[in-house]
């Protein structure tokens, strides 16, 4: 396999100049290349949004998403979140509530709640269930995991934001 | 009782929360050593074959390929927990699909899966069997030849494709039908559920000039896996070091080896780092599953619902290697009666070879598929009996001293009061909205209990040079938090903070033997160990303490922080770092404590039962739970839809209540999938796995999870640190039934077949049997 396609990404504020193959997804070369392993392959099929990711804002599954595709995007992973040694405000939530065991799904989870709180900082605890149902987690029955996103919602956070409100 | 009780008994959180939060905590697939090459495992593409030749020259041909393996390579060397009957590598014939032939490390792990994929394996076709039914068949086609000589660690190795059998009587049941009035009688059948931990099983080998390799694996056991990649790879224990990094889930699934060995076998014979983690679906046909199972059970009441008697058989579908079978069969054997008093029982369990990907521990191991039907069994007597079913079971229930089945004596039972808990609980709910048209509504009991503790561990605690705590055991946190709950328990034994105490990772290097995270022991056995190991610690300080202040031991306290002080005179005191400086610079040397435990109580007393063929002879303390369920059934659909959920758990101290809420909440969960959505479904044509991917295999998801009530019931009980119990796996043995005995209420009739699904519901409705 020959990575000979040029990509430009930015990734969590840093600028990558980066070969990939035409086969490769952003999974691939955040993992395989750059050793950013906070997205987690745990299908490779696109089900249980351990690998999320934000692409310009937008929470999408990283073993799904075309790397040659992304040229010229904004790409954050759960790495980008936190500044420096302070967590992001949903990083802080689910520590707070607890919500995780294996911490397998919880970089997607985190991820998709900033994303969340990005698109819809006025959600529903529906909303939050909706926008969750899509990464699963096995240990954990979800109801943590909603709580800290719903703590994290009442915090009026936003994704590159401060905590406030 | 000042910070004491700050440090036990509070819903703290994780000590490796943040990092895990942070994305960096290190899972095995995160590991990326200089040099490393990629693992690829070839699997059997039949279900029952001989192999006939292997050529790997076109794989070996592939760019980047440094190593081809296969089981010609090596010792046939034959391993199992019960029985050995399992190689590294299928060499003479395999026996389901995906079984491990052979294994690739290169460059890459594109070039790693394409060489896998040119490994051509020669077969001659085998007639499989799949089921029960054809493995006990007269005529069947046997697994293995050979099982009469294979070593076992019990005395019920079976024969033909009867991998085991055991026998457990109390009183005389033939003699007993007579007194009874009502008798139910069914059988109830239970599918195959995968584990699923969120990560997939995998390893990373990295080898040195000493001949040794050292293993990172998502495992539940740094000993057992060390054990296996010894016995496989044959090389001594001392050539292998097995690290655990952070694991993404087990469950049961990683408890024994996986492909620690294979990983290890291609480092040792490259002389570079290897990793090989499994993709998805491999994990699911390579790895293991729960148990399918069917359970013939008949129950006996009197007219005023005290239970007389039970007869149960549990065949156990065990795959094509025995693995833990023979110890969940047991398991099942021993849990059949549940927490009541039946004083005439006859069990008998039996675990069958069949041509699927093997089964082993999961989670509640045997003891939810014999509750699936022996709590539903106490829900039909009471309808004949025209008793609640509440007040039946407790009527029934055991109680403090009263012996579990095979005469093991419980000193101490919650189960009534589990049960009471529950049904207050539901009782008080206020009602729901009404059901739409065509939706019925129903609730259900479960009460249930589980042993924990199981064989052995131990733990060491040292004082450092400046006052400060290390902490080594070789339990595992595989997610549970045991990390945390251990380091809470070292800290309330000492009196320090969370921060003074350095906790070791697992390594057999270093950590003190510990068997296994399983058998919802960790808690309670580790808990013990460490906790022993403390205040070991803590009198070799006292003694330093009272040689240094010259004041009698009796007259001093620990005061927070790493301090000891004289009784009443606050002044007066040391710290932990003086005391250190003493011990490792002056008189006595460094201060440890260490700690060695074994559970010793056996399950079988010959005095009460007569037993014969059980693996376990000691399984552990047992604890109680209760479940509630209201559930409710779309009559046009067949869907279930689980809508509340009271579940009761007597821990007897909740170390950290947030973790035992954490496993009662999950386990219920991942048991309201056991009982509607999952199930493996194996091909009966040519015995593939028709459905291993997340798209066809569907878990629960935040969407399916009911509002769900963790009641905690803290009855202190004997010898667990602070008197806890185990929690693990009771929450998926209630959950399942619950919901059964739910779904019976609205709808007026029984399933008896799970997974519960929409179709089955739809065929019970028709009136044809599920």
């Amino acid at each position: 396999m020959t990575r000979n396609i040029p990509v430009s990404l930015e990734i969590n504020g840093d600028p990558h100049d980066l070969r990939v193959a035409l086969s490769d997804s952003i999974l691939d070369v955040l993992r395989d290349q750059l050793q950013l392993t906070g997205a987690k392959r745990g299908c490779n099929q696109g089900v249980c949004g351990a690998c999320t990711v934000l692409v310009d804002g937008r929470a999408v599954r990283g073993c799904l998403t075309n790397a040659a595709a992304c040229e010229g995007e904004a790409v954050t992973t759960v790495e980008g979140l936190a500044e420096g040694l302070t967590l992001h405000p949903v990083q802080e939530a689910f520590v707070e509530a607890g919500a995780m065991q294996c911490g397998f799904c919880t970089p997607g989870m985190v991820l998709a709640t900033a994303a969340l709180l990005s698109e819809n900082p006025t959600a529903s605890r529906e909303d939050v269930v909706q926008a969750l149902s899509s990464n699963l987690c096995r240990c954990s029955g979800y109801q943590v995991i909603i709580d800290a996103a719903l703590a994290a919602l009442e915090t009026g956070v936003e994704i590159g934001g401060e905590a406030g409100a | 009782m000042s910070k004491l009780e700050a440090r036990v008994g509070i819903r703290m959180p994780r000590v490796d929360a943040p990092e895990t939060v942070a994305g960096e905590a290190m899972y095995t697939d995160d590991f990326y050593l200089p040099g490393m090459l990629f693992g690829a495992v070839h699997g059997s593409p039949i279900a029952h074959g001989r192999i006939l030749s292997i050529d790997t020259s076109e794989a070996e041909a592939v760019t980047g390929v440094k190593a081809v393996i296969t089981g010609r390579d090596y010792n046939h060397v034959l391993a199992g927990p019960f029985i050995k009957d399992e190689t590294m590598f299928a060499t003479d014939r395999v026996r389901y699909v995906g079984e491990p032939v052979a294994a690739v490390a290169a460059t890459t792990p594109e070039a790693a899966r394409e060489a896998a994929s040119l490994i051509e394996v020669e077969y001659e076709d085998l007639p499989a069997v799949l089921s029960i039914d054809e493995a006990l068949a007269e005529d069947a086609p046997v697994l293995h030849e050979d099982l009469a000589s294979y070593f076992c660690t019990f005395e019920g190795k079976g024969t033909g494709n009867t991998l085991c059998a055991g026998d457990l009587t109390e009183g005389d049941v033939d003699a007993a039908w007579a007194e009874c009035d009502v008798i139910v009688e069914q059988t109830y059948e239970t599918g195959a559920q995968h584990h699923l931990y969120m990560e997939p099983s995998g390893a990373v080998a990295e080898p040195d000039r000493q001949g040794k390799v050292t293993i990172w694996s998502s495992l539940q056991s740094i000993s057992l896996a060390q054990q296996r990649v010894a016995e496989w790879v044959n090389i001594p224990m001392a050539k292998v070091r097995m690290v655990a990094p952070r694991i993404g889930g087990g469950f049961g699934g990683k408890g024994n080896a996986h492909f620690q060995p294979a990983a290890a076998a291609l480092a040792l014979k490259t002389g570079r780092p290897v990793k090989l983690m499994l993709t998805r679906s491999e994990d699911f046909e390579m790895m293991r599953s729960r148990h399918p199972s069917r359970v013939h059970m008949k129950t006996g009441a009197k007219a005023d619902g005290t239970l007389v008697a039970r007869e149960f058989e549990v065949i156990l579908d065990c795959g094509a290697y025995a693995d833990d079978s023979p110890g969940v069969v047991s398991v099942a054997v021993l849990m059949g009666r549940g927490p009541y008093r039946i004083p005439n029982i006859r069990a008998r369990g039996v675990g069958v070879y069949t041509n699927k990907l093997k089964a082993g521990a999961y989670r509640g191991y045997g003891n939810p598929q014999v509750s699936f039907a022996a709590e539903q069994q106490l829900d039909e007597l009471a309808e004949k009996l025209g008793m609640d079913p509440v007040d039946l079971r407790l009527k029934n229930t055991m109680n403090d001293g009263d012996r579990w089945l095979g005469g093991q004596p419980v000193a101490v039972s919650s189960a009534a009061k589990c049960l009471e808990t529950a049904r207050d609980a539901a009782t008080a709910a206020p009602a729901l909205p009404d059901a739409g048209p065509d939706r019925k509504r129903g609730l259900g009991y479960a009460l249930f209990s589980a042993p924990h503790g199981l064989l052995s561990t131990a733990a060491n605690v040292a004082l450092r040079t400046d006052g400060s705590i290390a902490v080594a055991t070789g339990a595992v946190d595989i997610g549970q938090g045991s990390d945390t709950i251990l380091q809470q328990i070292v800290a309330d034994a000492l009196k320090l903070d969370l921060d003074q105490i350095s906790f070791a990772s697992q390594d057999t290097d270093s950590s003190p033997y510990d068997w296994k995270t399983a058998a919802s022991r960790v808690t309670y056995m580790a808990g013990q160990a460490c906790l022993n190991a403390a205040i070991e610690a803590r009198e070799k300080i006292l003694v330093h303490a009272s040689d240094l202040m010259e004041v009698a031991p009796g007259d001093l306290e620990l005061r927070d922080g790493g301090k000891v002080g004289i009784v009443g005179i606050p002044e007066k005191e040391i710290t932990f770092g003086m005391i250190a400086g003493r011990a490792h610079y002056q008189t006595g040397g460094p201060v440890v404590g260490a700690s060695e435990i074994m559970f010793e109580t056996p399950a079988v007393d010959p005095a009460v039962a007569q037993s014969k063929g059980l693996a376990f002879s000691k399984v552990g303390a047992y604890s109680f739970g209760a479940h509630a369920v209201e559930v409710e059934v779309d009559e046009v659909t067949g869907e279930v839809e689980v809508l509340r959920a009271w579940c009761v758990h007597d821990v007897g101290r909740a170390i950290n209540p947030a973790m035992v809420d954490g496993q009662v909440i999950g386990g219920f969960v991942q048991g309201l999938g056991y009982a509607l959505l999952e199930e493996m479904v194996w091909d009966p044509d040519d015995g593939r796995l028709a459905n291993p991917t997340l798209m066809d295999y569907k878990i629960p998801t935040a969407r399916e999870m009911p509002e769900i009530h963790s009641i905690i019931l803290e009855t202190p009980f004997g010898d667990g640190p602070h008197g806890a119990r185990g929690v693990g796996e009771p929450p998926i043995v209630g959950a399942p039934v619950a919901i059964a005995n739910a779904i019976a209420n609205a709808i007026g009739k029984r399933p008896t077949v799970m997974p519960m699904k929409p179709e089955r519901i739809l065929d019970l409705l028709d009136g044809e049997s599920a």
